[in-house]
């Protein structure tokens, strides 16, 4: 009877009712990412090994398209921050844009199937008769990634504290002056969330490059992916956790914003 | 004029990105097999995705995506919240631990996700298909759950669950009538997300649906696209997601607009 108690005791703690969770993520989460290490560190007979790092370095091929992808990905980055920045800052600016709706506008194709966008740009390239290839693949990257750059500086300086523009400008600075000095550091935290949100995104997505391109041209995920359906899960596992690393460097540089980002919410 | 041609850059990136959808969408209005073909207005495309003695293939995918988006998202609801409560009464380590695993699914890029299920499912010996595409999209989801129930938690005052158990209640009956009240609006939040992230999901559904047949809509247009020619009928589907997507956005950001200004006005 007692035990029974305690365990009926136990369950209405709230602290308990994580339990279940923490067991999924055990299994769905945490079991998943140690299992790719595991994968990554033996060869197919199961045996630790270091046979798929020695096969990227050693093999040009995959370390071209790993070197393309980062590429890429910086290319596509610099073009949204160039685009972005002042759509985000106009947005924002009460002077130059009063319409919410028009923030919408801008957010609205992050909520479309990545692959449908897609190809409505295929279509779209198709339609004025532009090539597809390298050109082609870049500006598709961009048109896909645009919102995820758009949206978190957009979000930052709203919540700006615009006395301290206020503030500059009665100090006498020059308009220029205050927006580079004052604006843009304090929208540094948006800017650093919306590199990750579209440098990640571009190294890793595969499917895309190959509706852009004609199959023409691999990304780093489209390497990762043909191995991992060709049933080399080994040296998929390795390239993964070298994907991962690359992730987890370059979120060393960015800010730990994610927490209001995802707090916040886009609806 | 600064505010003019601060518009006119607006609008003109807006028309940029929204061309491909909006051709797209002209062009699910006539019969052409290529799309840039223009033959005449017909609503052919719409007809034969619909009706037609064939059911089409992708009225399949998209049942299957949908009702895998409806089962996930569910799913992710009932268990994120649950779990919001119990982690907002944790404290120290264990708190850590969970929102580190919490977090996990969220950082890592979509395929990362995908392969590590992937091994998992291949590692216990789980053939895949619609049961292991429902598990990988519940694990992605929940995250989001958590992530939205939890400002409620810590905006609600505490008092009133313990206020409730003085008076008789007992803690599941607290659970119904006290806590799921104030956390309501962070459940359904959390539930329209996962459902619109299960729904837009391409690169963990691909490593995870097996090779038994199973098709959603994103891996359906993938194989599409590398067999080189796009069914037509994608385009009026692409039109009707659009504009669904279109609608259902105005009513959420009407509707959260107007409950912003009702708060105000108290």
């Amino acid at each position: 009877m007692k035990i029974l108690r305690n365990i009926l005791n136990y369950l209405s703690r709230r602290s308990t009712w994580a339990l279940p969770y923490a067991i999924f993520l055990g299994i769905f989460v945490a079991l998943p990412m140690i299992l790719i290490v595991i994968f990554a560190f033996t060869n197919n007979q199961g045996e630790f090994s270091l046979i798929n790092f020695e096969k990227f370095i050693t093999q040009p091929e995959a370390v071209n398209t790993f070197v393309y992808s980062i590429g890429i990905a910086l290319v596509t980055t610099f073009l949204c921050i160039l685009l972005g920045y002042p759509a985000a800052y106009i947005l924002s600016n009460k002077n130059l844009n009063r319409s919410q709706t028009t923030a919408m506008l801008f957010i609205l194709p992050m909520w479309i199937n990545i692959l449908v966008r897609t190809l409505a740009t295929v279509a779209l390239f198709d339609f004025i008769h532009i090539p597809l290839g390298e050109g082609a693949l870049i500006f598709g990257m961009v048109y896909n990634f645009l919102p995820f750059m758009i949206y978190p500086i957009y979000n930052t300086l709203q919540k700006m504290d615009h006395s301290l523009i206020e503030a500059a400008e009665d100090l006498g600075a020059k308009p220029s002056t205050v927006f580079w000095k004052v604006t843009v550091p304090l929208s540094m935290p948006g800017v650093m969330s919306g590199i990750m949100m579209v440098f990640m995104p571009t190294i890793s997505t595969f499917a895309i490059a190959e509706l852009l391109t004609m199959n023409n041209i691999k990304l780093f995920g489209t390497t990762i992916q043909e191995n991992i359906n060709n049933g080399m899960w080994n040296y998929g596992a390795a390239l993964s956790l070298i994907m991962l690393v690359i992730i987890g460097i370059s979120s060393l540089f960015s800010d730990s914003d994610e927490q209001s980002q995802n707090e916040g919410g886009i609806i | 004029m600064k505010k003019f041609f601060a518009q006119t850059y607006l609008w003109l990136l807006l028309a940029l990105l929204y061309a491909p959808i909006l051709i797209i969408g002209v062009f699910s209005f006539t019969e052409a097999k290529v799309l840039g073909n223009w033959t005449g207005f017909s609503t052919k495309l719409y007809t034969s995705l619909f009706a037609g003695g064939v059911r089409h293939s992708l009225i399949d995918a998209i049942e299957n995506t949908l009702t895998i988006a409806l089962i996930a998202a569910a799913v992710s609801t009932i268990l994120g919240s649950i779990a919001a409560i119990g982690i907002h009464n944790m404290r120290g380590r264990r708190r850590q631990a969970i929102f580190f695993l919490n977090n996990v699914p969220m950082l890592n890029p979509d395929i990362i996700t995908g392969i590590s299920l992937f091994l998992l499912f291949i590692s216990l010996g789980i053939s895949q298909g619609y049961m292991t595409v429902v598990l990988a999209h519940i694990a992605f989801c929940t995250p989001y759950v958590v992530l939205s129930v939890m400002p409620r938690l810590q905006q609600m005052n505490p008092n009133i669950y313990e206020a409730a158990l003085d008076l008789g209640a007992t803690p599941f009956q607290a659970l119904r009538k006290v806590i799921i009240p104030e956390i309501r609006p962070g459940m359904i939040s959390g539930f329209i997300l996962a459902f619109t992230l299960s729904i837009d999901d391409f690169a963990v559904t691909i490593f995870t649906i097996g090779n038994e047949g199973l098709e959603t809509l994103s891996t359906f247009i993938y194989a599409d696209a590398r067999k080189g020619g796009l069914t037509p009928e994608l385009r009026p589907l692409s039109t009707i997601i659009f504009v669904t997507v279109l609608i259902l956005l105005i009513i959420i950001n009407v509707r959260s607009r107007r409950a912003a200004r009702k708060q105000e006005n108290i």
